[in-house]
């Protein structure tokens, strides 16, 4: 396997850099869309929270590479190109996915909370921004590092409309060396060590933002 | 006695059912300035409601709160009314991510808009009139009952408010912790903190009350001064609402002598 790194260990690494853009840019994206998402159906009205569940309902209730091809193939209009595609995919899915569990963190912040903020004056929103996000923001951080830990992997799909990520590199040297599984052995191990790198940060950062519970 | 105060707060003919069931059937009273009024009844009564009401937690069907003259229930900045109501939750409801410290300065940074130093001054203040200054950088997590009351209280009377609503602030205590609220209640009613509380605290209304109001069913059943409620009240239910209040008083005191029973 040695000599195979060392052959393509720079091919590897774009691939490696672009999958990582995509997932960074997904979860971005994901956690954007998410938050709206959430704050909309916990707190929005009537008509705000019923678009937000429809949303998350559809995304949760279809292939993510259906997605992706609805937006690739499907909005010409907007002349995406394959990187740009897969990136609004990614987000949009990944978005469904945050806004349930940040719904699930601004739920376990209790009513009374928001009872306090509005006692001493405070108006919805600042209430909203000061009292009730940074602890659910807090509470989000576990669940929310499992969407760390899926998104990276699922950025494998976007090979499909024929993005240069790292999967799609390995079908390419798998393919030009015949060396199928030490490739593919090789590009999970890469995987695998970003994912643990990356949860391991998180928990580091909920150590540091915890309050006493 | 207080004829010629200002009259602070005005309650009137407040309504309010959830659903089916009537909570509140027309409550009217005033508190004017200084006055320290007690409300009491069974649990069901409509005491949160009402209290929640007043500063449009909960808005009323029908009714109308004026503070200072200003209507509460139909102000179009509601936020503003409250910031000049306090409020003391039986459950405390401290900011949990927050230390004692800004529990007490966050509104005044971000309603009274003060520069963080200000607050902080103040926020320490009110905290040393609630003797927990010391603890000004524990989170609520790492304070007793009393110790959030207090913390609570702090966080009320640092805005200045015209009049601080009070929920029954000792009923989920350990009886051990009681008196500590108690005594700082107590401090601001010396200090001429215009409060409504709703508390079967019997010592502390006949203290400091200038009226108690026993509330039953939605309805004001019985107002009077404290030594008439206490020692000759004209209801029946009122007789046995006492009644029932003072045995578990003596049940609590029982307890507190004889500690690990």
């Amino acid at each position: 396997m040695l000599d195979l790194v060392y052959k393509y260990w720079l091919f590897f690494l774009e691939g490696l850099l672009v999958s990582l853009e995509l997932s960074g840019i997904g979860l971005a994206m994901g956690f954007a869309i998410g938050w709206a998402v959430a704050l909309a159906e916990v707190f929005g009205g009537r008509l705000a929270s019923k678009l937000a569940i429809a949303y998350e309902e559809l995304i949760r209730g279809t292939p993510m590479i259906v997605q992706l091809f609805a937006i690739y193939f499907g909005l010409p209009m907007l002349g995406l190109e394959r990187f740009q595609a897969a990136c609004l995919a990614l987000g949009i899915n990944s978005g469904a996915y945050q806004a349930g569990y940040f719904k699930s963190a601004l739920e376990a912040v209790t009513r009374d909370q928001m009872d306090a903020a509005l006692s001493v004056g405070m108006t919805k929103l600042q209430a909203i921004t000061h009292i009730i996000l940074p602890q659910a923001l807090r509470k989000a951080i576990p669940a929310w590092s499992n969407e760390v830990a899926y998104l990276p992997k699922y950025t494998s799909i976007a090979f499909l409309i024929g993005v240069s990520e790292l999967f799609h590199r390995a079908t390419y040297v798998a393919a030009k060396t015949f060396r199928v599984i030490e490739v593919y052995i090789f590009v999970g191990i890469l995987y695998l060590a970003c994912i643990t790198a990356l949860t391991k940060i998180l928990d580091v950062v909920y150590e540091r933002v915890k309050v006493p519970d | 006695m207080g004829g010629m105060r200002e009259k602070v707060l005005e309650v009137v003919d407040i309504w309010k059912a959830y659903g089916s069931l009537q909570v509140l059937k027309g409550v009217s009273f005033d508190v004017r300035e200084s006055e320290i009024k007690v409300i009491f009844g069974p649990s069901g009564a409509g005491k949160s409601t009402l209290l929640r009401c007043i500063n449009m937690l909960t808005p009323p069907d029908r009714g109308e709160v004026f503070l200072r003259g200003e209507s509460v229930t139909r102000a179009r900045d509601v936020h503003k009314m409250r910031a000049r109501i306090g409020m003391v939750f039986q459950h405390f409801n401290l900011f949990n991510h927050l230390t004692a410290l800004d529990n007490v300065a966050i509104a005044l940074r971000v309603v009274k808009k003060l520069p963080k130093a200000e607050a902080r001054r103040r926020a320490l203040e009110a905290l040393r009139r609630v003797r927990m200054e010391e603890w000004a950088s524990h989170y609520p997590a790492q304070l007793s009952g009393g110790q959030k009351q207090r913390v609570a209280i702090a966080r009320a009377i640092a805005m200045e408010p015209d009049i601080i609503l009070f929920d029954e602030p000792t009923s989920a205590l350990d009886p051990e912790l009681i008196d500590e609220v108690l005594q700082v209640m107590l401090d601001l009613a010396r200090d001429g903190t215009t409060m409504l509380v709703v508390t079967h605290e019997l010592d502390f209304a006949r203290a400091v009350a200038d009226e108690m109001m026993f509330l039953d069913s939605g309805v004001i059943v019985e107002r009077g001064s404290p030594e008439q409620m206490l020692t000759s009240p004209k209801s029946e239910r009122v007789k046995a609402f006492l009644r029932k209040i003072e045995r578990l008083e003596l049940r609590r005191r029982e307890r507190l002598a004889r500690p690990g029973v």
